[in-house]
């Protein structure tokens, strides 16, 4: 069995409004900070899964997401994974 | 009827439930733990409280949905046991799917607490003694209240007449000025399509005696226990 790291990046689908998000870039655009937009905030959770091989380490992460870490009716997740 | 109020680490609205419960006529109200694995004898309504669920950690009622008694409440729903969740109770019915969509952060990015007005919009148990339109006072306390689905799945619950509470003004009227939170169509409750699994943000078990104000809340209770004898009835005439 091997140990696997996974960075795991969670934000707001699109078209779903960011109120964390907006009230960020409205306080940057009320110093000095006008030329940023877009702005979105999310979550990032670290791991660490033990399994034999990276490709069931990936279906369990991605299990964990979808059961759990994220909600896949407004958010969308981002899984970076790298044996250790 | 019986009630059984769950307690999760962080409930805090349980005694409020619990107390607004033991006054109604008819009903007998008992705490059920969430780490139990079965649900008393003869149970006909679970409601689970509001609160701070574990702390709302990582998204609210996320992880209560996994506490251990609640395979044996989404059992018990889909079975057409009656189960109210309130405020974080709502969340949590969300995060398990026996309610579609979600509850988002407030768009005013604030915890809001104060009383609302909602209008009862759709006959339900929840709202069996009540009148279409009928308006009441009552409070929300909340900083994920702000509920949210996609078009096909507000479409339903339009269509199937599932939302049973908006927030509206003293007059009635629902209007982006009436709405506290931010929430599509000004929704405050839900329901399945059966009418057994409700969920609304505003806390009735707050309201239940005119010593703290209003007794708006306990009209609710009221409702579903007389409805639930109502069809228990039929059910003998039968």
């Amino acid at each position: 069995m091997k140990n696997f790291e996974a960075k795991i990046r969670i934000t707001l689908r699109k078209g779903i409004l960011d109120v964390q998000g907006k009230t960020v870039e409205n306080a940057l655009h009320s110093i000095e900070f006008q030329m940023i937009s877009k702005v979105r905030i999310g979550k990032y959770v670290e791991l660490i899964i033990l399994s034999d091989s990276y490709d069931s380490a990936m279906q369990i992460v991605d299990s964990a997401c979808k059961k759990l870490i994220a909600n896949p009716i407004i958010e969308d997740y981002q899984i970076d994974l790298i044996e250790i | 009827m019986k009630f059984g109020v769950v307690v999760f680490p962080g409930s805090n609205c349980d005694h409020d439930a619990f107390y607004a419960l033991s006054l109604c006529k008819e009903a007998s109200v008992q705490y059920i733990w969430h780490k139990e694995t079965q649900l008393p004898n003869g149970i006909d309504c679970i409601i689970l409280p509001g609160g701070f669920s574990y702390g709302d950690y990582l998204r609210c009622g996320a992880i209560a949905r996994f506490s251990s008694i609640m395979d044996e409440v989404i059992r018990f729903a889909n079975y057409g046991g009656y189960v109210i969740g309130i405020c974080n109770g709502f969340q949590i019915l969300t995060e398990c799917q026996l309610l579609p969509g979600v509850l988002l952060k407030n768009k005013s990015l604030s915890f809001i607490c104060k009383d609302v007005y909602i209008k009862v919009v759709s006959n339900s148990p929840f709202t069996y003694n009540l009148a279409k339109n009928e308006i009441l006072k009552i409070p929300i306390a909340h900083f994920e209240g702000n509920y949210f689905a996609n078009d096909d799945t507000i479409k339903e619950l339009e269509d199937n007449h599932q939302i049973v509470f908006r927030y509206c003004n003293k007059n009635g009227e629902i209007s982006d000025a009436a709405n506290p939170n931010g929430s599509i169509n000004n929704i405050a409750g839900i329901m399945n399509r059966s009418g057994n699994i409700q969920g609304l943000m505003p806390h009735p078990e707050r309201y239940y005696d005119k010593i703290l104000g209003y007794n708006d809340g306990l009209k609710l209770f009221h409702s579903l226990i007389n409805y639930f004898y109502s069809i228990k009835e039929k059910r003998y005439a039968v």
